[in-house]
């Protein structure tokens, strides 16, 4: 029989232990379907590695493809924080995604120090607006904002289908439903030559710190931890709870809308309504991996790009199809969802009287 | 059911139980025998292990030592297999947890069921269990209507559930803990009556408390633990109430003794104030807190109690009425005015609303006054200038933690309460609301308590005392006022009053409605 003992403070050693035991379980969960299919385990693995980090131009892929996850990762790490359920980052991307091609792509001209502020600012203003809504039906009507938030996302997603099919369609695009290409001042520079890898990167991890340092060392973090933790006793204490509900959800939905800018300004230049494969639900996988840490945020988004680079090479080389990724993630989450048990109980096993003796 | 007790009438024993966690011991060798019909005691501190204890003998916890042992039916006690709550419901021991163990969407019967069978045969054995349930509360006098749904059941009648759902299934050892935590004088009354009328059937039963009187009043033996052991085990009738509580704390008593005071102008005033909705809900309230008084509130519980101390502390606007600071109509209520004008409050869920668990003892220290320069520049938190404060305020008041940074959850009720005690009266605040506020201490904690009461209305703060608990507000009330069913009845000198009028008045009889 098994037995649970509930256990004190967890340190930090010990719940990134957990956390990488939670990684490795999942590779090995994976591994199961991955033989079934008939792949040599290693091989794949091995694959994988290369496909991520192989070259240096696997790895800036990886980081590429990290950049958006970062920012959705702590756009849902913020918000749920303070428990506002925000389901639509990814309705959010797409608004700031759209904001930025609206802004950047001849509404205004200039220099490019102006521009790209400007492109950015929009975006993050367009994505945390985006969240406003449900944040203020929330506060003042008590409407659940996990309905509110996650039907937004369907709503910005045919807004945006329709503005490409319409005012926003480029003349030039031969009848694609895409945007104009955004100016040339107004795009985010590449981090290196003839990489895709581009400043969206910095800026995620600007945020990233940014996010710890608020969280950490402010009041409003303060408030937004006590809020989270228990909103009836923060009332009390006259903390402004409201008002932190709308704080949180202007920043969480900024943050979406920054992962839409750097999409659009960083990497693909133009808007087409495939720009996210879903990056926005991955954001909330980011989160939970993470434990809802800025700074695991970082490390949660580099493993997930990391698998579902290493896994599209992978099915490149193997023809084994890259929905492998999809299974490797969804094992990563219920590792780390099994884990948190660990960290609040101790485990003994107590069976016949040889294993009693070894759990005293 | 005095003198020792013959060896066969044992039905449980504990034998050495010694149970550590981490550094610290919870039970030192605890040996303690439960004779049939008798009615035990466990009588301690909060912290000194009798929740451990019994949660040991009903497995949820492994004794690090020891063995717990039952007679199984037979003449020979046997020992329980540890850790196993299967295993200790198989053989007889009930146990009524403090925070019920009860599903609020089924009704009484299911959940007195629910574990009983299978989840197929449920349905066919509700026949035979309501006719076993009903002959159980006829012999026992616990009546509840098996057909309510739980979550409209009273606390007091939930209980009954909880006790019922251990007969059901023939305990001959019933463990309550703290079971007069959550009900009223008269509820409590009626579950020792019951008790009794158990015991005399031949069951076991041993009660967790801290109470000095019910355990006077109501059992045949006490054991009192101290620091996790046994310091005492003996028949209730060779023991007062000051013997008991000086075993219990381990020193000599101080009584609060409350000296005559100089009430001064009127502080704070509450004019035809009505408010919330329901059964909890304020009708044409007027209160007068003068300074350097103590006003008690008088009531049973339910009666608009909880919804005068949310308007007070600025949680709920009332829908007609005003307050007044000094002379001066508080327009805005919200908690945050009510600090600022030198409101201390007291909640009377200390864990739900007075502290955030899962932060540390330093930041629920600052919690109220985050944003109060001393705390914070430029949004930026001062770290240094808190901790400091934090173990200033952490020696001051004796709060007992392992250090500023220990997440407050882990503390006991008794030093939770002393956060909040710190973090609202250390800026000597005008007026003090507090709210039930030593439901759940301990001796000490609520002596504590008192004195800090005692020594706000010293320096001339008005403090409002709601209270359940009538010795309590005879003891430290200069007037008291009775709430019943939302009307606040006019404030009379304690001095004036006894406990037979304001129980007559708590009831709604006599007393005319305020003037």
């Amino acid at each position: 029989m098994i037995r649970f003992e509930p256990r004190g403070p967890v340190p930090v050693s010990r719940m990134l232990a957990v956390s990488v035991a939670a990684a490795l379980a999942a590779l090995m969960l994976a591994a199961i379907p991955m033989a079934f299919a008939g792949l040599s385990v290693f091989e794949a693995y091995g694959l994988m590695a290369k496909g991520a980090f192989g070259s240096l131009f696997a790895f800036t892929e990886m980081l590429t493809r990290a950049t958006p996850l970062i920012l959705t990762g702590l756009a849902a790490a913020v918000a749920f924080k303070a428990k506002l359920w925000n389901i639509g980052a990814e309705g959010q991307l797409y608004a700031g995604a759209l904001a930025a091609v609206a802004v950047g792509t001849g509404l205004v001209s200039g220099p490019a120090y102006v521009l790209i502020p400007l492109v950015v600012l929009a975006g993050a203003l367009a994505g945390g607006l985006v969240m406003l809504g449900p944040t203020l039906l929330k506060t003042r009507l008590g409407v659940d904002e996990v309905v509110t938030t996650l039907l937004l996302n369907f709503v910005i997603l045919l807004f945006v289908q329709m503005m490409l099919e319409g005012p926003m369609q480029d003349p030039m695009g031969m009848g694609w439903p895409q945007s104009e290409p955004i100016l040339d001042e107004a795009a985010l520079p590449k981090l290196m030559a003839r990489m895709r890898i581009h400043w969206g990167l910095i800026v995620a991890l600007v945020a990233a710190l940014g996010v710890w340092f608020l969280l950490k060392r402010t009041v409003w973090g303060f408030e937004i931890r006590a809020v989270g933790e228990n909103a009836a006793a923060a009332r009390h204490a006259g903390i402004p709870v409201t008002a932190t509900f709308i704080r949180v959800g202007l920043l969480s939905g900024a943050l979406a809308g920054l992962a839409g800018v750097g999409e659009v300004a960083g990497l693909k230049g133009y808007l087409t309504a495939d720009l996210s494969p879903g990056f926005g639900y991955s954001g909330i996988v980011v989160a939970m991996l993470a434990g809802l840490s800025p700074v695991g945020v970082v490390l949660a988004a580099l493993f997930i790009a990391s698998i579902f680079v290493g896994a599209d090479s992978m099915s490149r080389a193997t023809g084994v199809s890259n929905y492998l990724a999809d299974l490797i993630v969804a094992m990563a989450l219920i590792s780390v969802l099994v884990s948190g048990l660990f960290l609040r109980f101790k485990v003994r096993f107590v069976g016949g009287p040889a294993a009693k003796e070894a759990a005293e | 059911m005095t003198g020792p007790a013959e060896e066969a009438d044992i039905v449980l024993r504990l034998d050495g139980i010694t149970k550590r966690f981490g550094a610290l011991t919870a039970n030192g060798d605890v040996s303690l025998d439960l004779s049939r019909g008798e009615i035990l005691a466990l009588l301690g501190e909060n912290g000194a292990g009798k929740t451990t204890l019994m949660n040991i003998l009903f497995g949820h916890y492994v004794a690090d030592e020891g063995r717990v042992l039952v007679n199984g039916g037979g003449d020979a006690l046997v020992e329980l297999e540890p850790g196993s709550p299967h295993a200790a419901l198989e053989a007889g021991i009930g146990m009524v947890h403090q925070h019920f163990t009860l599903a609020e969407n089924l009704s009484a019967l299911d959940n007195i069921l629910l574990g009983t069978e299978r989840l197929a045969a449920l349905a066919s054995s509700r026949a035979p269990a309501r006719r076993k349930l009903e002959e159980l509360m006829a012999r026992s006098g616990l009546t509840v209507s098996l057909d309510t749904r739980i979550s409209q059941l009273s606390v007091g009648e939930k209980q009954r559930v909880e006790i019922l759902k251990a007969l059901y299934r023939d305990a001959r050892v019933l463990v309550l803990d703290e079971p007069t935590a959550v009900l009223t004088p008269q509820e409590s009354e009626t579950l020792f009556e019951t008790l009794k009328k158990l015991a005399g059937d031949g069951l076991g039963i041993i009660f967790i408390s801290h109470k000095l009187a019910e355990v006077i009043a109501s059992s045949h033996r006490v054991a009192v633990l101290r620091g996790g052991r046994k310091v005492a085990d003996l028949a209730t009738a060779e023991c007062d109430q000051r013997k008991l509580a000086e075993l219990m704390v381990g020193h000599e008593i101080v009584e609060t003794v409350r000296t005559p005071g100089s009430p001064g102008a009127s502080l704070f005033v509450l004019k035809n104030v009505s408010a919330g909705d329901g059964r909890d809900a304020l009708h044409s309230v007027d209160l007068d807190l003068k300074s350097g008084e103590i006003l008690g509130i008088a009531g049973v519980s339910g009666n608009g109690q909880t919804t005068l101390a949310r308007v007070i502390s600025g949680l709920g606007a009332p829908t007609s009425g005003t307050a007044e600071l000094e002379g001066t109509a508080l327009r805005h209520t919200s908690a945050r005015t009510m600090i600022d004008n030198g409101l201390a409050r007291i909640p009377e869920d200390r864990h739900h609303d007075g502290i955030v668990g899962a932060m540390n003892v330093t930041e629920n220290l600052a919690i109220e006054t985050i944003r109060k320069p001393e705390n914070q520049r430029f949004g930026l938190l001062r770290f240094a200038a808190m901790r400091e404060k934090a173990r200033q305020l952490i020696k001051a008041y004796d709060i007992r933690c392992q250090s500023e940074d220990s997440p407050a959850r882990l503390l006991s009720g008794g030093n939770i309460q002393k956060i909040v005690l710190a973090r609202t009266l250390e800026a000597e605040p005008k007026v003090v609301l507090a709210a039930q506020p030593s439901r759940g201490l301990d001796v000490g904690a609520t002596y504590d308590v008192h004195q800090r009461l005692l020594a706000a209305r010293a320096r001339g703060a008005g403090v409002i005392l709601i209270s359940e608990d009538l010795d309590e507000l005879m003891r430290l009330s200069d007037r008291i006022a009775v709430i019943h069913r939302g009307h606040l009845s006019a404030a009379e000198p304690t001095e004036s009053l006894d406990r037979g009028t304001l129980g007559l008045r708590m009831a709604g009889h006599g007393g005319e409605e305020a003037a």
